[in-house]
């Protein structure tokens, strides 16, 4: 079983599913359109920051505001390419056809991240060229220090937001409950979690608290994070490492 | 070729399959069959290497089938014909399918022919009806042109024309030399489709024969014979000149005898020495749905009551009389379908099981059952009227 063979098909299925067009679709649109409604309001809002936040503000985190709602999108679009499969029973024919859990998954999981970084990434860039236009004399270059890396490590974000949920999805299989509990955990738990003083030193360790530090290019005065933007991704990639991980060996132990 | 041997799967403290081990050989179509819950679709779930089995072992070709080299050009399912994505077109489910063993998209279009498909081949799977689900699964099992072919319930929602062409596919892919394994809970069509059988209840062994070996072992076949309904003496003089040269004679609902151990010839002869006339004398081969039902009574984990529709009955107007209710055939009664074995005399035949307590509140358990044998009242009338008759 060649692997080029699984992720030709892979693509055949992701393509063929209207699913995939809306998921990544919302994804895109309500990134850039609430990053560049934020940069709009922030740049208004600009004579109004104290001395403090003046110095630390940071346009090009700003355009990126948006990733807080479009990530829900690239959850349900990774919850939905795995779990797909076994609500639909599908799971069983493509098992069949793929004795090799390995090659399945993570061909499968390939495909998907592939086209999460491809989306990812131009909307990232979107995003921030739309909210520095919308910034005027706020705004950041893109060869300033730090802006590539972090206009690239928006579009990383997401990807990792997708595969970290396709992991989840393989471990819990239906949809229905890794959506329920993804979604209500990016979109408050973890804000909480990562604000809240007392669970803030936990709180920063989870994924997509650790992984949105790539998309800063200037600290906050109080910030005490003892990672990096880089450090950051990185507990980002072990929590995805370890969500795949899990789902690959429930796949291979458990019957379909 | 298909082998088990001694293949358990335990799920919890439920075995749904025990100790099974069989063979299904290349040539033929090998029918599986089995009450529902008895263990079928994890046996082949477990030949699919989706399920692993708890112990034992099941390999095709010699091996298991997640080692099986290139599975998908060698073994082809159909396991659940709603198991596909229902926004995905038909072409498309085929298509990633034919990918996954580099298979060219060629192919796809000819299985969609064979199933014939190609009219909805853009249309989403979604809109499609059962029939339609089982002949888009049968395409799929056919993509690899695999040498072994599994099917579960293959003919489930399919029309007669379906069923037919289903028919005359498993036999042309066994005539070509092809492993087919088919589940099937029509007994009828099992009968003109399979020519080996496995029979399982409860997860275990039943039976591993050729279909007509199935029916003769498990069913007698049995000589029906009815003597006139007019004189009811005839019929126990009968009765008795049979049993006496050796045959069983069991009493029919509608009056006729069913007669086991006796050739048609000697019965006639009997008859005819004992100076009783025959309206019916006629012999009765049993299908294989007796003998399947015969073989797995003891085995059905779900069985139907009568509807006892407990309050729910209308009341009826005062003074007017209850309608008789004539039992169905197989309502509530075990072991109606089964001819008694010839070896070991075996439970009366239809003779109601488990007839209500005497005392019972529900009228309608309490129906009038149409007496076993004939009225004696009116049988002394028309006696005399016979004799009348004949002065």
């Amino acid at each position: 079983m060649a692997a080029t063979q699984v992720l030709k098909s892979e693509w055949t299925k992701i393509r063929s599913v209207s699913s995939t067009v809306w998921t990544l679709g919302l994804a895109v649109v309500v990134t850039i359109a609430l990053g560049t409604l934020i940069s709009i309001l922030s740049k208004n809002d600009y004579d109004n920051l104290s001395r403090e936040d003046k110095i630390t503000f940071d346009p090009t985190f700003i355009s990126f505001a948006g990733m807080s709602l479009g990530q829900l999108a690239m959850i349900v679009f990774g919850v939905l390419v795995v779990s797909n499969e076994y609500s639909t029973g599908m799971i069983r024919t493509s098992l069949a056809a793929v004795p090799q859990r390995a090659t399945f998954l993570f061909s499968k999981v390939a495909v998907a991240t592939a086209l999460a970084f491809v989306v990812g990434l131009a909307t990232s860039f979107a995003s921030f060229f739309l909210g520095q236009a919308m910034l005027g004399e706020y705004r950041a270059q893109i060869g300033d220090p730090g802006v590539l890396r972090a206009v690239i490590g928006g579009g990383l974000y997401m990807t990792l937001i997708a595969m970290f949920s396709m992991g989840v999805a393989a471990m819990l299989r239906s949809p229905m409950l890794s959506l329920g509990i993804l979604m209500p955990f990016f979109f408050l738990i973890s804000n909480i979690l990562g604000n809240v003083g007392a669970t803030k030193k936990v709180g920063r360790y989870l994924p997509d608290q650790a992984g949105s530090k790539i998309m800063q290019v200037k600290t906050p005065f109080d910030d005490s994070t003892p990672y990096g933007p880089w450090g950051g991704l990185g507990i980002m990639v072990a929590w995805t490492a370890a969500a795949l991980i899990g789902g690959y060996l429930l796949l291979k132990k458990r019957d379909a | 070729m298909i082998e088990a041997v001694g293949l358990t799967k335990r799920y919890g403290a439920k075995t749904a399959v025990y100790n099974l081990s069989f063979q299904v050989r290349p040539g033929t179509v090998t029918g599986f069959l089995g009450p529902n819950g008895s263990g079928k679709s994890t046996t082949m779930r477990m030949i699919l290497g989706l399920d692993a089995p708890s112990q034992g072992q099941v390999t095709i070709g010699g091996y298991p089938y997640r080692k099986l080299p290139n599975a998908p050009r060698q073994v082809g399912a159909l396991l659940d014909a709603k198991a596909v994505h229902g926004g995905r077109h038909a072409r498309n489910h085929l298509l990633c399918l034919a990918q996954l063993s580099g298979i060219p998209a060629r192919r796809v279009d000819e299985v969609l022919g064979v199933v014939g498909l190609q009219e909805v081949a853009k249309k989403r799977s979604k809109g499609f009806s059962l029939g339609m689900g089982q002949r888009l699964g049968i395409a799929a099992a056919l993509l690899g042109d695999p040498q072994v072919l599994l099917f579960d319930e293959p003919v489930n929602g399919l029309d007669p024309e379906g069923i037919l062409w289903v028919r005359n596919l498993m036999k042309s892919l066994a005539a070509e030399g092809r492993t087919v394994f088919v589940s099937s809970h029509l007994m009828s069509e099992m009968a003109l489709t399979a020519e080996h059988l496995i029979v399982i209840g409860r997860g275990q062994l039943l039976a591993d024969m050729s279909v007509t070996d199935f029916i003769s072992a498990n069913s007698a076949d049995f000589a029906r014979v009815r003597t006139p309904d007019t004189d009811p003496q005839q019929r126990e003089k009968l009765t008795a000149a049979l049993t006496e040269a050796g045959g069983q004679v069991l009493p029919e609902q509608d009056g006729a005898l069913r007669v086991t151990g006796l050739p048609l010839p000697r019965i006639s002869d009997l008859a005819h020495d004992a100076d009783v006339r025959l309206w019916e004398l006629s012999p009765h081969q049993a299908s294989l749905e007796e003998a399947y039902m015969r073989m797995t009574q003891g085995a059905v984990d779900y069985r139907s009551t009568i509807d006892q529709r407990a309050g729910l009955q209308e009341q009826l107007p005062p003074g007017a009389v209850p309608q008789p209710q004539l039992p169905v055939p197989g309502q509530g009664q075990h072991g109606w379908y089964a001819p008694p074995p010839p070896q070991q005399g075996g439970q009366p035949f239809a003779m109601p099981q488990g007839a209500p307590a005497p005392g019972d509140a529900n009228p309608y358990a309490a129906a009038p059952q149409p007496p076993a044998g004939a009225p004696a009242p009116e049988m002394t009338k028309r006696a005399t009227d016979n004799e009348d008759a004949a002065r």
